[in-house]
């Protein structure tokens, strides 16, 4: 078992025709995904490097028998690809676009509500489950099947955490980034739940960063609703006041979201916090065992 | 990205927010001739720069006559003006509002936002005009209107008549407020804003509603679509190495340790300048070189990390998903070549092409430290820079 993907998803890549979006299709497949195609509007018809190519998502999922997609479409149009992707019906999608207006998003929520489709990102480096399947841009080799759930804010920060349980010899059930935008689809508690019903999942890593108070309701749900033990990781410790830092995310205003306040109540809350980011599985192992 | 006062209030005027009249000088004579066209005085000079405080620490004086108003701003022009937010070393003051003075009945307070938790935009309004807005809402916050916003619809006029009442605004003011707050709405969609805020929104003793101050934050995401707003950007206010940055898509800051980072990923390189601190160093900068950089954008950073003469050691944390280790160590090779790397070096790679890379650089003769892991890399630029 796994949260979110598995060995039966079948992915398609939303701007496949561009370097990027090929060469992570590529690498998708290399690892074992099942990527069935790709959609570029205006390309259809075309075949790239073995991958099908078709003008629209409802193309796509009626030929492929697709059930997630992977966007790779530039900022302009992302939220575009989003809602085509929503409206195609499928279960899944991951966007690993960066730069998406505010705005944009803010209507995409909107017409998201009410449909049955999971949005992951954007500004993510999408989702993993090891060694069954691999949507988005995280390299695949630093994963290893295990018991270990992975919840990110921050792509690189995600594999660092990765690393440091796989040469611990801790494998991963499933992990997510649900990226570093003020407005995203899949947050923090979203994924807890999950974690907390998975079978596989023994005990989670949470990575967040300054900004917001998405940590804040994390550690709530925890406290209230887990069973299972959660280690954090805070970023941004150092960060100066009001300067966005990189994530549009990641700014404290007045005071507020600093990485000190998240930390005192994820300690509050009964989660295990790594003092550097060199220790987020050693702050998981004071507290759980791997059998 | 950020902009003066007078533009917040001339962009404010397009979309039929009231504002006291006014016109931005950049001279003392030009500024009495802009207070005898606005009519009877008072009249009020203002510093501007981008940051707030700026009446505390002196760039807001009223005037009684034109040539007070040419004395003030020959004062206040060239002066450097130290506020909370401008840090030790202030800011100087290029040009000044001059604006016509009014009188204050009642100050107010109103802004738009994006609510991450609703994932909407929300007006948000205060009869505590003229405070500190986190201050009110950590020890009142039932004196917080909140109104989210129907993308879809827009602001509709029974929000604004709610959000008007609550602030106790009737008959004429309450028509006025209407207008003014579905105005403020379309300026905030209209211009892609992170932030729109009118502190203090004040009632004339004459039953005016005027927008006194005006701060606008933009969405860096989508200044693409905004070429006129673009055009605002004051370099003159900026850091240097933070404009050299933004020219190559990399997100950059200045901070005032001594240790250059070069990371990819936001997440990633805060965590970098934490462990740095965290083993007793100070980092120089935050830079994210992002997810598609180049070659040509990794030198461009490298040369922007050299050109701090402060940097005495450079970190360079990579774990590569979408950029490539290979790319990384290309660039570092190129800048070592174009601008010669004099500082101690230490280099982190891993992720996507990792072998590549660090083939690449051990190949190519320069002087580097690898290291393993965060930790390691931490430890050793932070040892390196204090030897």
């Amino acid at each position: 078992m796994s949260i979110l993907v598995n060995k039966d998803t079948k992915v398609i890549t939303q701007g496949i025709t561009g370097a990027t979006g090929l060469f992570h299709a590529q690498g998708a497949r290399d690892y074992g995904t099942q990527m069935v195609g790709g959609v570029t509007p205006g390309k259809g018809g075309t075949v790239i490097d073995g991958f099908p190519v078709f003008d629209t998502v409802r193309e796509a999922v009626a030929q492929t028998g697709a059930n997630a997609s992977v966007i790779y479409v530039a900022p302009p149009f992302a939220a575009d690809a989003i809602m085509e992707a929503v409206d195609a019906g499928l279960d899944l999608v991951c966007c690993i676009t960066e730069g998406i207006p505010v705005l944009d998003m803010v209507k995409v929520k909107q017409y998201m509500q009410g449909k049955k489709t999971r949005l992951v990102g954007p500004n993510c480096p999408g989702v993993i489950t090891p060694g069954e399947c691999k949507i988005g841009i995280m390299p695949g080799y630093i994963h290893k099947p295990g018991p270990v759930g992975v919840v990110s804010r921050s792509g690189t920060l995600t594999y660092e955490a990765v690393w440091q349980l796989s040469s611990l010899g801790i494998g991963q059930s499933t992990c997510v980034g649900i990226g570093g935008d003020p407005v995203n689809g899949t947050n923090f508690v979203d994924v807890l739940a999950m974690y907390e019903a998975d079978p596989a999942t023994e005990a989670v890593i949470m990575i967040g960063e300054i900004g917001g108070n998405a940590e804040d309701e994390a550690a709530r749900f925890v406290r209230d609703h887990m069973t299972k033990p959660v280690a954090a990781f805070i970023a941004g410790k150092t960060a100066p006041p009001g300067k966005r830092m990189g994530h549009a995310g990641a700014i404290i205003s007045g005071g507020k979201g600093t990485a000190v306040e998240k930390i005192a109540t994820l300690k509050e809350c009964g989660i295990s916090v790594a003092e550097t980011p060199a220790d987020m599985a050693n702050a998981l192992l004071k507290i759980y065992k791997p059998r | 990205m950020n902009i003066h006062e007078y533009q917040a209030k001339e962009i404010l005027r397009e979309y039929g927010v009231a504002v006291p009249d006014g016109g931005v000088c950049y001279n003392s004579a030009s500024a009495r001739d802009m207070a005898k066209r606005l009519g009877d005085g008072p009249w009020v000079v203002k510093a501007q720069i981008h940051a707030g405080g700026r009446g505390k620490g002196g760039g807001v004086k009223l005037a009684k006559t034109p040539n007070e108003v040419r004395d003030i701003t020959r004062e206040i022009l060239g002066m450097t003006l130290v506020t909370h937010q401008t840090g030790p070393e202030g800011k100087l003051v290029r040009r000044v509002l001059v604006e016509k003075g009014c009188n204050i009945a009642n100050e107010l307070y109103v802004s738009l936002l994006v609510d991450r938790a609703t994932a909407r935009v929300t007006f948000m309004a205060s009869t505590e005009g003229g405070m500190d807005i986190e201050e009110v809402a950590a020890k009142t916050p039932e004196k917080i209107i909140l109104e989210p916003i129907d993308s879809l619809i827009g602001l509709a006029p029974f929000q604004a008549r709610n959000i008007a009442f609550k602030l106790g605004l009737n008959g004429k003011l309450a028509n006025q407020a209407v207008a003014m707050f579905i105005g403020l709405y379309k300026a905030f969609v209209g211009c892609d804003c992170s932030l729109l805020e009118i502190n203090p929104l004040v009632v004339t003793a004459e039953g005016n509603l005027l927008a006194l101050d005006a701060k606008f934050g933009f969405d860096d995401n989508a200044l693409f679509r905004h070429p006129k707003i673009s055009d605002l950007r004051d370099y003159d206010e900026e850091d240097h190495n933070e404009i050299e940055a933004s020219q190559y898509d990399l997100s950059y800051i200045s901070l005032s340790g001594n240790i250059g980072c070069l990371v990819n990923g936001a997440g990633l390189a805060m965590a970098t300048m934490d462990i740095i601190k965290h083993f007793g160093g100070d980092p120089a900068n935050f830079l994210d070189v992002g997810g598609g950089a180049t070659i040509e954008r990794v030198t461009e950073a490298f040369k922007i990390i050299l050109s701090d003469s402060r940097v005495r050691g450079i970190l360079v944390n990579i774990f590569g998903g979408i950029m490539k280790c290979d790319v990384i160590a290309t660039g570092v090779i190129e800048a070592a070549k174009q601008v010669g790397i004099k500082v101690p070096l230490v280099v982190r790679l891993e992720g996507t092409n990792v072998e590549r890379g660090k083939q690449l650089l051990s190949e190519s003769g320069l002087n580097i430290v690898s290291a393993d892991g965060m930790a390691d890399a931490a430890q050793k630029i932070v040892k390196a820079v204090a030897g």
